[in-house]
């Protein structure tokens, strides 16, 4: 780690001036480059929609959405310049989701129609209600 | 220990020590051997929380999806009240929060204190920003009735409105619904208002309520499936109906479609509320992080909480930037 550390200290070229311990300071046009970017990308979510795409419309939401969250990661988070054992960590927390997420919605499909009428089982007036 | 026996340790060896921590800074911990260990063993312990935070989100998320595959009617008549406005907003507004955080922490580094304690004041104003426009949102759907859980109160109070306004069953195409024949069902909700013509039969809602597990459907598979592409005909009809509907009908559908879309309001309110529990609990954070910056307790040698904090705004961000396309646009 310390290692990465001092590597990424003498080719970023910033931080000579000023101090001794810096891994790494995101320069600031990055940083409002990756913030017009995000802006960018909200109103592209914004507009897709607007857009009939059918079944797509879900996956290029979502697509667009992971694109904003590893921008985020990368460059607000550092994730960029860090210690590789941190995005080890985002990594693993998504894939676990993904194995959970996958599995639920399998099973989903196989209890689907029953779910449905929800006002033909409970009447209009539900429990609770 | 200042003269470490590799050589991938020195160049952080940070600045004169003070006599009381004669072999090192006085904010680095007896138990690191370097700034930079110490630095790194922090962000992974925050990073292996987020991870777990991701995870707990991550739960909702799979509420979201199995209930809107098995009910996707929820979801297309529940987000017909949500503003993409709002949403789109407070995308911009958390996004822009994120930007100053980074930038605080940038400034941090850099030995800027004045201009970190500003950045991160301006990151707060986004979280009030937020929270500000959360609670507008909320305001509308608790007034109309939409809340979550026992509060979705929506379906009631539309069926009380069809009640006193008998001539409106006729614009919205309902008086045959048996559901609204049965309209005295809440007669007891309706006391306050004169109604006579309604009967004030309060057994409906008792009677109505049957199994809650789905197994006991009088009607197979096919059936039901049948039932829901006359329901989602007849929903098109009857939304352009409800646009002309006397004064007083906050809602864009009819009743039995209200009572379809309480569980998209439930997981609207778990997920947007969990998400304002972590921005109220990041606008905390910032602001303790902001004191501490205003007493000079950083610089450019020792950030270690601005980072993490600012970690932990971001993944609020990160969250969030899934949760608005999924609950406002899609």
């Amino acid at each position: 780690m310390a290692d990465h550390a001092t590597t990424e200290h003498s080719t970023s070229g910033e931080e000579h001036h000023h101090g001794r311990y810096h891994p790494h300071v995101v320069p600031l046009p990055m940083l409002a480059g990756v913030f017009a970017a995000l802006l960018a990308l909200t109103v592209i979510t914004v507009a897709v929609t607007l857009v009939d795409l059918g079944g797509l419309n879900l996956p290029v939401a979502l697509l667009i959405a992971a694109v904003k969250a590893s921008l985020v990661a990368l460059y607000f988070m550092h994730l960029r310049w860090d210690s590789p054992f941190n995005a080890v960590a985002l990594i693993a927390a998504f894939l676990f989701l993904a194995l959970f997420l996958w599995f639920a919605i399998v099973d989903t499909d196989q209890y689907a129609p029953q779910m449905m009428p929800i006002t033909e089982r409970e009447g209009l007036v539900g429990p609770g209600g | 220990m200042s003269e470490p026996p590799t050589t991938t340790k020195t160049p952080e060896q940070a600045p004169p020590p003070p006599p009381e921590h004669h072999q090192h800074p006085p904010y680095q911990a007896h138990h690191f051997d370097t700034m930079v260990q110490q630095v790194d063993a922090g962000k992974l312990g925050m990073w292996v929380f987020l991870a777990t935070e991701i995870l707990m989100f991550g739960g909702l998320f799979c509420a979201y999806a199995v209930w809107r595959a098995n009910n996707f009617e929820a979801f297309d008549i529940g987000y017909a009240y949500l503003s993409w406005e709002y949403g789109a907003f407070n995308t911009l507004v958390l996004l822009a929060s994120s930007f100053t955080m980074a930038w605080a922490v940038r400034a941090i580094q850099l030995n800027q204190q004045a201009l970190c304690f500003t950045l991160m004041g301006l990151t707060l104003l986004g979280g009030v920003i937020f929270m500000g426009i959360k609670a507008i949102e909320y305001d509308t759907k608790f007034s109309a009735g939409m809340g979550p859980g026992i509060f979705y109160e929506a379906p009631e109070r539309a069926v009380k409105y069809f009640a006193e306004h008998p001539e409106a069953t006729e614009v919205a195409g309902v008086a045959d619904s048996p559901e609204v024949a049965d309209a005295g069902g809440t007669a007891e909700t309706a006391d306050a208002a004169p109604q006579d013509d309604a009967s004030g039969e309060a057994d409906g809602q008792a009677a109505a309520s049957t199994n809650t597990n789905g197994t006991a459907l009088p009607s197979g598979g096919e059936v039901a499936e049948q039932g829901i592409v006359e329901r989602v005909e007849r929903k098109t009809a009857r939304h352009a109906d409800l646009a002309e509907m006397p004064e007083g009908y906050y809602w864009k559908h009819p009743p039995e479609q209200l009572l379809q879309a309480r569980p998209f309001f439930s997981i609207y309110f778990l997920m947007t509320g969990l998400h304002g529990i972590h921005v109220l609990i990041g606008m905390g954070l910032i602001g303790w992080i902001m004191l501490r910056v205003k007493q000079g307790e950083f610089n450019s040698e020792y950030n270690a909480p601005v980072d993490l904090v600012g970690l932990y705004w971001h993944l609020v961000d990160l969250v969030w930037i899934f949760l608005f396309p999924l609950l406002y646009l899609i």
